[in-house]
């Protein structure tokens, strides 16, 4: 592994996670991306040939519960955080977001 | 010098009518306004609802005398929802933010007769050791205001060590209860995963986060751990595992339990930490407890494998702030892309864009089996190495933080610097196992030093009753910085 990533792949990894970086951005993630790279790649010297991965440990086991209708928060407290919200319309209101289709 | 009023005597003198619970709440309002503008501790301070609440407990007092946390004042962490109280994150993308819903812990810790008083700073979405990557400041640690309280719950840490609260509560990812706990010479408990319910708190990474108890003894921490833990059916992940009275725990009597570390882990760590950790096991031997060897083998890689799993986890967690539901969302933007990633440009600092794009990098298609996997396998090992060390021994005891409290500044423009702080913290979340982090002596120049214990899954109660006997033979936590008697 590079110990620095090329502004081209820092530019393809902030498309993906829509971030919008500066050029001073990309140029300091590259360095220091490449850097925390580097170091975490020591995890290679360690043999984990047929070890199954932890994704989480789990209590007792997942707490489930039954599927029943319950009440849930009113539409007008859920959009009251909205940078942009429509509430005169049916069912209490929308979020709105720039036009999307046309 | 004031006392160290822990919440067990603030309780006990609400329960008796000796001191109301409105009395107690305009000295903890009182102690935040005088203490706040040396630590910025607190991101919002909520008076009025707050004397409201002491007032209707006063009114009831006697139906109410058996809450264990009658009348007590705590502070939460800023990532945790309140509702109708603004919760930040110290993120400048939440804010405006004010849930319409309140975390299980919140309202729990009301139901046991505790006044929520403040919400604390801390690092950006929990991320960072230092309190530094707060979008209002950092907080500052109360025993030298040119030092890092901790992080990321440093406000919550710095709240509790100046004696504004008795309890605060905090998350901890990787060590972000126990670190500032260390760092401002107070307890700090990291409870199981799953033993307290994640609804409510804002997500960071969602198989590590667990919120906890930040408090003056492990009494202390057994009283609230008691009052927040259990199965909530609002977190698939929190576990029905039956809540101990972890009160009863607290005998005194450690004779005979088996207390593992391991000499080797030490290598490279701050003296003056290594010789009050070395101490500290003295105690507990004097107490009775066994010292013995163990080996985790797979330690050395538990900063690795954390930052890759922490960081992919947080990719997927923020991707929902996005400018649609809640947030601050930038004006004159005219396509729905570009809403998107100008409302994460603005909103979001630098450590939380880095763990973004590293998160992203390491599971994206390519880089998915190299990194995010290795690193899943690694930590299997690492819970291995716990589980074999569990089965000689009760506890594990190590250094919390590798140094002492170091200044503002310094290790910010070094990430990887930075993430080593948490080397003996991050194991503890890999494996989901409990830990708690006690006060164990200062500094020549008067920086605290804490270490820290780590238990069998479920089992706090050994990790308590450590800790309160070790507390039953040192005087560290009785003490209090200057600022506290301000």
């Amino acid at each position: 592994m590079p110990a620095e990533l090329t502004p081209a792949q820092v530019e393809a990894v902030a498309a993906l996670a829509n971030l919008e970086l500066d050029s001073q951005e990309v140029d300091l993630f590259a360095r220091q991306l490449g850097e925390i790279l580097a170091y975490v790649d020591q995890l290679h010297e360690v043999d984990t040939t047929g070890i199954p991965p932890t994704a989480y440990v789990a209590g007792s086991g997942p707490l489930d519960r039954n599927d029943v209708v319950a009440p849930s928060f009113e539409v007008a407290e859920v959009l009251a955080n909205a940078p942009d919200a429509d509430t005169s319309r049916l069912e209490g209101g929308f979020f709105r977001v720039p036009r999307v289709i046309g | 010098m004031i006392a160290a009023e822990t919440l067990v005597d603030i309780r006990d003198a609400v329960r008796s009518g000796t001191r109301s619970a409105v009395e107690v709440c305009r000295t903890a309002l009182d102690r935040i306004a005088a203490v706040n503008p040396s630590l910025n501790a607190f991101n919002t301070v909520t008076p009025e609802r707050a004397l409201e609440r002491a007032a209707a407990i006063d009114a009831r007092r006697d139906d109410l005398r058996d809450r264990p946390l009658l009348g007590v004042p705590v502070a939460l962490k800023d990532n945790l929802c309140t509702k109708g109280v603004r919760t930040t994150a110290s993120s400048r993308v939440l804010d405006q933010f004010i849930p319409p819903y309140d975390a299980t812990v919140v309202r729990r810790l009301e139901d046991a007769g505790a006044v929520i008083v403040a919400k604390t700073n801390c690092d950006e979405f929990a991320m960072g050791s230092s309190n530094e990557n707060s979008a209002y400041g950092p907080a500052l640690n109360p025993w030298a205001t040119d030092r890092t309280p901790g992080g990321s719950s440093g406000g919550s840490a710095a709240a509790v060590a100046a004696a504004a609260v008795p309890l605060a509560l905090g998350s901890d990812t990787g060590g972000s209860i126990r670190q500032p706990a260390a760092m401002c010479g107070i307890v700090g408990l990291k409870p199981t995963y799953g033993r307290v319910s994640r609804y409510g708190l804002i997500a960071f990474a969602s198989s590590l986060d667990q919120i906890g108890p930040l408090t003056r003894t492990a009494r202390d921490a057994a009283i609230a751990l008691g009052a927040i833990g259990g199965a909530d059916p609002a977190d698939a992940t929190s576990a029905s595992e039956p809540i101990a009275d972890f009160g009863a725990a607290l005998t005194g009597d450690i004779r005979g339990v088996r207390i593992g570390m391991s000499e080797q882990l030490l290598d490279g760590v701050d003296a003056a930490v290594a010789a009050a950790f070395h101490a500290a096991l003295d105690v507990l031997k004097g107490r009775g407890a066994v010292v013995v060897n163990v080996e985790l083998p797979h330690a050395k890689y538990a900063i690795p494998v954390y930052y890759l799993v922490a960081t992919a986890e947080a990719s997927s967690n923020l991707a929902r702030y996005d400018g649609v539901r809640y947030g601050v969302r930038p004006a004159g933007i005219a396509d729905l892309r570009s809403l998107y990633s100008a409302t994460r440009e603005a909103g979001f600092g630098a450590e939380v864009k880095r763990r973004i794009m590293l998160g992203t990098y390491v599971l994206s298609a390519g880089y998915y089996d190299a990194y995010y996997l290795k690193a899943q396998q690694v930590r299997t090992l690492i819970l291995r190495d716990y589980q074999q060390a569990f089965e000689h021994v009760d506890a594990v005891a190590m250094p919390t933080s590798p140094t002492p409290p170091f200044k503002i500044g310094e290790r910010v423009s070094d990430p990887l610097q930075m993430y080593l702080t948490d080397v003996f913290t991050v194991s503890a979340n890999l494996a989901g196992l409990p830990a708690l982090s006690l006060p164990c002596g200062f500094t020549a120049d008067q920086l605290p030093l804490g270490f820290q214990l780590t238990a069998r899954r479920f089992d706090e109660a050994m990790l308590l009753r450590i800790g309160d006997a070790y507390e039953r033979d040192t005087t560290w936590w009785t003490r209090l910085p200057p600022i506290a008697s301000r």
